[in-house]
């Protein structure tokens, strides 16, 4: 079974963002980026599943700038054995990025494909869902466990009161909540041997597919911030302010 | 041109988040309908009606719905949504699941949990984990937005007197089927809806120091919540779990246990109108956004404090 992982390139985790001062976005000169933490538990779970024998091929696609050429290269080095990048200095709405995968998918006709479940810039959680509409495939979001057994995929999901599993036909949608998996790390020698497998450049226009977005950007700002308030000395003061001056309680 | 809510609802109930979806509706202007699509769904529909400033319910009654699988509900929202300005959901975990679907289905992109309404087709949402606050424009021909719950106040659940209709139900798919779900049990009211949440943290050392924040939660009617790194840690299950990848909190009073203050979780609570920090360290960042802050020993303070409310 062929197995397609979508992954994005992002600000690092790590990286407290900044507005600009002209609020006209997030600055992004000179910050650390890295795999979106989702997409990293999409890479894992493929992974796994070939060498459970469930996967036969992994297949990493990315879409961006030439710099995302990095992050398949992570890729490649966790397992995966080629990878597409689909230039484009552009940023891109989730509708327009889901139009591209599908083009992907469409050529690559994988039975299961996998995706983070968010993206820790943007915070859409539309991408997967938008490439299923498209796809006319069944989805599976927030999973927290995968079983592919014969031609269906039972996915558990992370939902607001607790979890729920669904049963889906393949070929199927997966997007990865934070608990599927922990990713590993990259070996020294897989990243030397990832250097010399696939990866493919394509543009939108030759998958044919127009990147028109019916949204736009204003502006970004920081948020309102919230100001410290005072320490109480004792449980007694605490719960006399909450009753008093807060009367929360 | 009038604005399709989409019900979150139980089949049984109507879920509280709906009202607050009414809210950021009203706050865009039009006509208010609400669809609700489930299995057996009339007691839900019948509570839609009721909600103020609600013009008129749509009801979907199919077995395809009962467990708002996206195969089988987004053809039907998106049909039904051709006809409005705006299609809206609650940025729950069904909401997040078929209306990117839904968008799709029409061809448009979809607006992420938005906070606040500019004007009908101008909204603010957070982004980078609510580090940032994006005000974005939509041209779409129908807008279709989810609506993060605590961005908006509750609509009045009694007053209205919508008309109810029932509208031809699609059909299953086949392309999924539900298997089984595990809900938490449990008398506390539910995270998002409560007006207190007590909330711990690493500092709690392991899951059976939990009773210490159950007892002083059950005294004050909170909900109870936790860090990711309690939950990562085991201490408790994933549906506790306060923060951006976790659920989005706006209590009336918020209180921390034992928690540091990771950003992470600060997306998840800052909104709440009072928020109280128990901790020991006082160097620990939660007291950055705290109205009342207490360095102590949880385990000490947390008893008291049970005691003396």
């Amino acid at each position: 079974m062929k197995v397609l992982v979508a992954v994005k390139r992002v600000v690092d985790y790590n990286v407290k963002v900044r507005v600009k001062a002209d609020n006209s976005g997030v600055d992004l000169a000179n910050v650390k980026m890295s795999m979106n933490p989702f997409c990293e538990i999409a890479v894992e779970e493929a992974v796994r599943l070939k060498e459970k024998g469930v996967a036969s091929e992994i297949v990493v696609v990315t879409i961006g700038p030439n710099a995302a050429q990095e992050q398949l290269r992570t890729a490649l080095a966790l397992g995966a054995d080629r990878s597409i990048l689909v230039e484009t200095n552009e940023e891109l709405n989730s509708l327009a990025v889901a139009k591209l995968l599908k083009a992907v998918v469409d050529k690559e006709q994988p039975q299961l494909i996998i995706l983070g479940k968010q993206a820790i810039d943007s915070d859409n959680n539309q991408t997967g869902q938008m490439l299923a509409a498209l796809s006319g495939f069944a989805q599976g979001t927030f999973a927290s466990k995968v079983e592919v057994a014969g031609d269906k995929v039972s996915v558990t999901r992370e939902i607001d009161g607790g979890l729920q599993t669904v049963s889906l036909a393949l070929p199927a949608i997966v997007t990865t909540d934070l608990r599927l998996n922990e990713p590993r790390y990259a070996s020294l020698p897989n990243i030397m041997k990832a250097k010399k497998k696939p990866l493919d450049v394509v543009t939108p226009d030759a998958l044919g597919v127009s990147t028109a977005s019916t949204v736009k950007t204003l502006k970004v700002e920081a948020p309102a911030a919230r100001s410290a308030g005072i320490k109480v000395k004792s449980v007694a003061e605490l719960v006399e302010k909450l009753k008093n001056e807060a009367k929360v309680i | 041109m009038a604005i399709l809510v989409v019900a979150e609802h139980t089949n049984a109930a109507l879920a509280p988040a709906t009202l607050n979806v009414v809210t950021a509706a009203q706050k865009i202007g039009g006509d208010i309908h609400v669809l609700v699509a489930g299995a057996g769904c009339a007691a839900a529909a019948e509570a839609a009606a009721k909600v103020a400033g609600v013009s008129k319910v749509l009801v979907a009654d199919n077995a395809a719905f009962a467990h708002q699988l996206p195969e089988n509900v987004a053809p039907l929202i998106a049909e039904l949504g051709k006809g409005y300005s705006h299609v809206l959901a609650a940025a729950t975990t069904n909401g997040k699941n078929y209306l990117p679907r839904v968008a799709a289905l029409l061809d448009v992109d979809q607006i992420s949990e938005i906070i606040a309404v500019e004007s009908a087709d101008t909204f603010k949402r957070p982004i980078y984990a609510g580090n940032a606050i994006a005000t974005v424009q939509s041209t779409a021909a129908v807008k279709v937005i989810t609506v993060r719950t605590t961005g908006f106040d509750a609509a009045a659940a009694e007053g209205g007197s919508a008309a109810v209709e029932s509208v031809a139900a699609g059909a299953d798919a086949g392309k999924s089927s539900f298997v089984g779900e595990e809900l938490a049990k449990s008398d506390r009211p539910e995270l998002t809806a409560a007006k207190i949440v007590v909330s711990g943290g690493r500092g709690m050392g392991n899951g059976d120091n939990f009773k210490h924040l159950y007892a002083l939660a059950d005294k004050l009617g909170a909900a109870v919540g936790a860090s990711r790194a309690a939950v990562d840690a085991g201490f408790v299950p994933n549906d506790m779990q306060v923060g951006q990848t976790g659920k989005i909190v706006a209590p009336q009073l918020y209180i921390a246990v034992g928690i540091s203050g990771a950003i992470q979780h600060l997306a998840g609570m800052k909104d709440s109108k009072v928020i109280v920090a128990i901790n020991k360290d006082e160097e620990a960042p939660i007291f950055q956004v705290a109205d009342y802050g207490l360095v102590a020993d949880l385990f000490e303070a947390v008893p008291e404090f049970e005691k003396l409310v």
